[in-house]
C-alpha cells in the first residue's frame, strides 16, 4: 500500500453556538483569559494608586544607588559604599556557592548512602535506612536552625577543636589550609581545565575509530600529555608556588587558611544531609530497577565486579535515576533561601535586607524571582541534556 | 584418572543452605549470613558496632543519664550547671504549652488542643480506604468548619479569640490542612487544563505552574506578607495569616497539579474515547471516569507531595507567623533557657516526625498494596 497523506476531514460550517465544540472552545478561552487579564489589571491598577499614596518609587532605578549594607562572606571585593547592583552580585555568588558545591557534596553523599541502604550487611543497610528516614521526616528549616544552635555552641576560637592538624571547627566557623591563589596558580588550573577538555575531545574520536576498525587505540599517552606535562610545564613556566597555608590562632582569631562562617557551614550541613536523604532514595529505587538478570548475566560472561557496576548496571540505573534527581538539585538551589533564617547573606537575605531599606518590594522579589527562575531552566535545560545524552538508544 | 571412589557421596552443599533447628542455631546463622559474611563485610560489622556503640553511650549520658529533668521555677542553675554534659529536659514542662499553643488564651488551650485531636481523626479517617466515598467531603466541610469555629470561638459561651493570637501546632496543622483541603481542587482544574486542546488555557496553567515551582516558596510568603498589601484596594486588610495560607494554596496547586497531571497521563487512550463515545460531556467524562483512575495510579507520590507540605508550612517563621518551629524559636528567647535551644528544637523535632513517619509509612503500605494488586 502507498502511503497517502491522511485526507483532512472535511469542514463542517460554522455553527454560531456553543454546541458546535470550536465556538465552546474559542468562548471558554476568551473567558478565562479576560478573567486573568482583569484580575491582573485590577491588582496593578491598586499597586499603582497604592505605591502612589506611600510614595515609593518604582522601576531598577534604585540598583544604582549606594546600598550601605555590609556583607559579612564574600568571595568578591564588596563594601557598603557599592550599589545596590554590586550588593545583588555578592548575594547570587553566595548563592551559587552554597547551591553548586551542596550539589556536588548531597549526590555523593546521597550516592553512597543508597548503595549502603543495599548492602548485604544488615548493620550497615539498617543504619543506612534510619539516616534516610530521620532526615527527610523533619523540615529543612528545624534542621538548619539545630545545627546552628550547635555551630554556635562550639567553643571560642581559643579552644577550638582541632580534629586534625591545621583544621579547626570553633564558634567561628571551619578553618581549614588553603592554597593561596594567585595569577599564576589561575593560568596552571585554565591549563588543566584545557587539557581535559581537549583530552575527552581525542578520547571520543579514538573511541570513533576503534568502532570502525576494531582496533584498540591507547589514549593514555595523550592522558599523560595533556593532563600531566602541560599544567606541570605551565606552572613552571608561569613560576606558581603552591605552598599550602596552614591557619595559625593569633590573639582571638585565626590567620591565613580559609574560613567557612558558622552561617555558611551551617547551610551547607543541613542542604546537603536533607538532600543527600531523598537522592539515596533516588540511587536506591535506580539501582533496584534494574533487572538482577542483567548484573547476572554479565557475571556469567566472567567480567569483573567493578566494570559489571560501571558499565553494566550503572548506565541503565542513571537512566532512571537522572529525572528524578533534577527535581532535588533544583530543590537545594531553593531551599538554599533558607539563608536568610539563620542570617547567610544569599541573594534572599540581600534582596530581604534592600526591601526594607527602599521599600521597593515589588523589584526586590521579582529580581529573586527572575533569578531563581534562570538558574531552574539553566539546571533544568542541563540535566535535559544529559539525559537526552544517556537516554535508550533504540534500533 | 580419577576413580569412582573420590566422587564425594554428596555433591550439593546443601548443608549450606540446610536451616538450624535450634533457636540459637538460627540467630548464630543469620548473624553469620547478615553481618560478618566475609572478612571485608566483618570489619565494617566491627568498625560501626564501635563507633554506634560509642554514640549511643555519649547519647544516654546526655540525653539520660546527665540531664536535668526538673527545676523548680525559672531557677535554670542546675541546668547551667550540667551543660554541655547533660540535656536540660526541664524547659519540656516549662514551656510545652506555649511550643504547641501559642499565645493563645491560657485557659482557653483546650480548644487548640481539640482542634488538633479533630484534625487527627480527620486524618485517621481519610487514610482508611473504606471511608473514600462522597461523604467524605462532607465530614471533611464539617470538621473544618468546627475547627474554625474552636479557634475563633464567639459562640456557645466560648470567647473570641482574634488570629494574631493563635500559634503552635493547630497553626501548623491549620495552613497544611486548608492549603491541601483548597490546593487539591485547584490542582486538579490546573492539571486538567494543562492537558486540555484550548492553546490559551493550556498557556496560562503552564505559566502558572513553572512560575510556582521555578521560584523558592520563602519568596511567594514574601510576596504574601509584603507585597500582597499593596495589590489590595484601600481599606481591603487581610490578616498576615490568611495571605500566607493564600500563598500556600496556590504553591500546594502548582505542586499537585504535576502530580494529577502524571497520574492523568497514565490513563489509556481507550478510557477517553469510550467516555466520548457514549456521549458524556467534558465535565462528566473527566469527573466519572478519568480523575477516578487517574488519582488512584498517584495516591503514592501524592501522599509524599502532602509530607513535603507539611514540612514546608515551618517556612513562615520567616516571615513571623507563630507556627510550631516559631513558638519553639520564641520559647528559648527568655534569656532563662537561651542555651537550652537543642532540647527544644528535638522536642519539636519529634512531633514533626511523628507525622511525617505516619505519612511516610501510610504511603509505603499503600504502595505494598498496590504491588500485591
Amino acid at each position: 500500500m502507498t502511503t497517502s497523506t491522511p485526507k483532512p476531514p472535511p469542514t463542517r460550517p460554522w455553527r454560531l453556538s456553543l454546541d458546535d465544540p470550536r465556538i465552546a472552545g474559542l468562548f471558554w478561552q476568551i473567558v478565562v483569559v479576560g478573567i486573568a487579564i482583569a484580575i491582573v489589571a485590577w491588582l496593578w491598577s491598586n499597586a499603582v494608586h497604592n505605591l502612589s499614596v506611600r510614595r515609593i518609587s518604582t522601576g531598577f532605578a534604585f540598583l544604582g544607588r549606594e546600598a550601605g549594607m555590609p556583607i559579612a562572606d564574600s568571595w568578591i571585593d564588596y563594601s557598603p559604599k557599592n550599589t545596590y547592583l554590586r550588593a545583588f552580585l555578592v548575594g547570587l555568588v553566595n548563592t551559587m556557592r552554597v547551591a553548586v558545591i551542596g550539589i556536588v557534596l548531597a549526590t555523593v553523599i546521597g550516592t553512597l548512602v543508597g548503595i549502603a541502604r543495599l548492602s548485604s550487611n544488615w548493620l550497615l543497610s539498617r543504619l543506612a535506612a534510619v539516616y534516610v528516614e530521620v532526615l527527610r521526616g523533619l523540615p529543612i528549616l528545624l534542621q538548619l536552625l539545630f545545627w546552628y544552635v550547635l555551630m554556635q555552641g562550639l567553643p571560642a576560637a581559643r579552644q577550638a577543636w582541632q580534629p586534625v592538624e591545621g583544621v579547626f571547627l570553633s564558634n567561628r566557623g571551619l578553618i581549614i589550609p588553603s592554597v593561596p591563589l594567585h595569577e599564576a596558580n589561575w593560568w596552571t588550573i585554565l591549563a588543566l581545565v584545557a587539557g581535559l577538555l581537549v583530552l575527552y575531545l581525542i578520547r571520543r574520536r579514538l573511541i570513533g575509530q576503534q568502532m570502525l576498525d576494531g582496533k584498540v587505540r591507547p589514549a593514555w599517552p595523550y592522558a599523560l600529555g595533556l593532563v600531566g606535562v602541560l599544567p606541570v610545564l605551565v606552572s613552571y613556566l608561569a613560576g606558581a608556588s603552591w605552598g599550602i597555608e596552614f591557619p595559625e590562632l593569633r590573639g582571638f582569631n585565626f590567620v591565613g587558611g580559609s574560613t567557612l562562617a558558622p552561617e555558611y557551614f551551617a547551610l551547607l550541613i543541613a542542604l546537603v544531609t536533607y538532600t543527600s536523604a531523598f537522592i539515596a532514595e533516588i540511587v536506591r529505587s535506580g539501582i533496584q530497577a534494574v533487572p538482577r538478570g542483567q548484573s547476572d548475566a554479565a557475571k556469567a560472561l566472567g567480567l569483573k565486579r567493578g566494570f559489571v557496576l560501571q558499565h553494566i548496571v550503572l548506565p541503565q540505573a542513571l537512566r532512571v535515576i537522572i529525572p528524578p534527581m533534577t527535581s532535588q538539585y533544583l530543590n537545594l538551589t531553593k531551599n538554599s533561601s533558607l539563608a536568610v533564617a539563620v542570617g547567610y547573606q544569599d541573594i534572599v537575605s540581600i534582596a530581604n535586607t534592600t526591601l526594607n531599606q527602599t521599600g521597593q518590594a515589588i523589584e526586590s522579589i521579582a529580581l529573586i524571582m527572575m533569578v531563581f527562575l534562570t538558574i531552574s531552566l539553566g539546571i533544568s535545560f542541563f540535566m535535559n541534556w544529559y539525559n537526552a545524552r544517556i537516554a535508550l538508544v533504540e534500533r | 584418572m580419577s576413580s569412582v571412589a573420590h566422587v564425594p557421596q554428596d555433591p550439593l552443599p546443601i548443608g549450606r543452605s540446610r536451616a538450624p533447628r535450634t533457636l540459637s542455631g538460627q540467630i548464630i546463622a543469620w548473624v553469620r549470613a547478615n553481618l560478618f559474611p566475609s572478612i571485608p563485610s566483618s570489619i565494617a560489622t566491627l568498625l560501626m558496632l564501635a563507633v554506634l556503640g560509642k554514640a549511643c553511650i555519649s547519647l544516654w549520658q546526655w540525653g539520660v543519664a546527665n540531664a536535668v529533668w526538673t527545676v523548680s521555677g525559672s531557677d535554670t542553675s542546675a541546668c547551667r550547671a550540667a551543660h554541655g554534659l547533660g540535656a536540660c529536659w526541664a524547659v519540656i514542662p516549662e514551656k510545652y504549652r506555649f511550643i504547641l499553643f501559642g499565645t493563645y488564651p491560657f485557659d482557653e488551650q483546650w480548644r487548640p488542643a481539640l482542634a488538633v485531636a479533630i484534625f487527627i481523626a480527620l486524618f485517621a479517617v481519610s487514610s482508611r480506604r473504606g471511608f473514600w466515598r462522597k461523604e467524605l467531603i462532607l465530614f471533611w466541610a464539617a470538621a473544618l468548619v468546627a475547627i474554625g469555629l474552636l479557634m475563633w470561638g464567639g459562640i456557645l459561651g466560648m470567647s473570641f479569640v482574634t488570629q494574631d493570637r493563635w500559634g503552635g501546632l493547630p497553626v501548623t496543622l491549620i495552613l497544611a490542612t486548608f492549603g491541601l483541603a483548597f490546593g487539591f481542587p485547584l490542582g486538579i482544574l490546573v492539571a486538567l487544563g494543562r492537558r486540555s486542546k484550548l492553546p490559551a488555557i493550556r498557556s496560562l496553567c503552564v505559566l502558572y505552574v513553572e512560575l510556582i515551582r521555578g521560584v523558592p516558596l520563602i519568596s511567594l510568603l514574601f510576596m504574601a506578607s509584603v507585597m500582597f498589601p499593596l495589590f489590595m484596594p484601600d481599606g481591603v486588610n487581610i490578616d498576615k495569616l490568611l495571605r500566607a495560607q493564600i500563598a500556600f494554596i496556590l504553591y500546594a496547586g502548582a505542586y499537585l497539579a504535576e502530580v494529577v497531571r502524571g497520574g492523568l497521563q497514565a490513563v489509556p487512550r481507550g478510557q477517553y474515547e469510550a467516555a466520548d463515545a457514549i456521549g458524556l460531556s467534558y465535565w462528566q467524562k473527566n469527573a466519572l471516569i478519568v480523575l477516578p483512575q487517574a488519582i488512584r495510579h498517584v495516591i503514592p507520590p501524592l501522599v509524599n507531595t502532602f509530607i513535603a507540605f507539611f514540612k514546608d508550612t515551618s517556612l513562615v517563621l520567616i516571615i513571623g507567623i507563630f507556627d510550631l518551629l516559631t513558638t519553639a524559636k520564641t520559647a528559648i528567647v527568655d534569656p532563662a533557657w537561651q542555651s537550652f535551644s537543642v532540647e527544644v528544637y528535638v522536642f519539636v523535632g519529634v512531633i514533626y516526625f511523628v507525622f511525617c513517619f505516619a505519612m511516610s509509612r501510610y504511603s509505603r503500605s499503600l504502595e505494598a498494596q498496590r504491588a500485591q494488586g
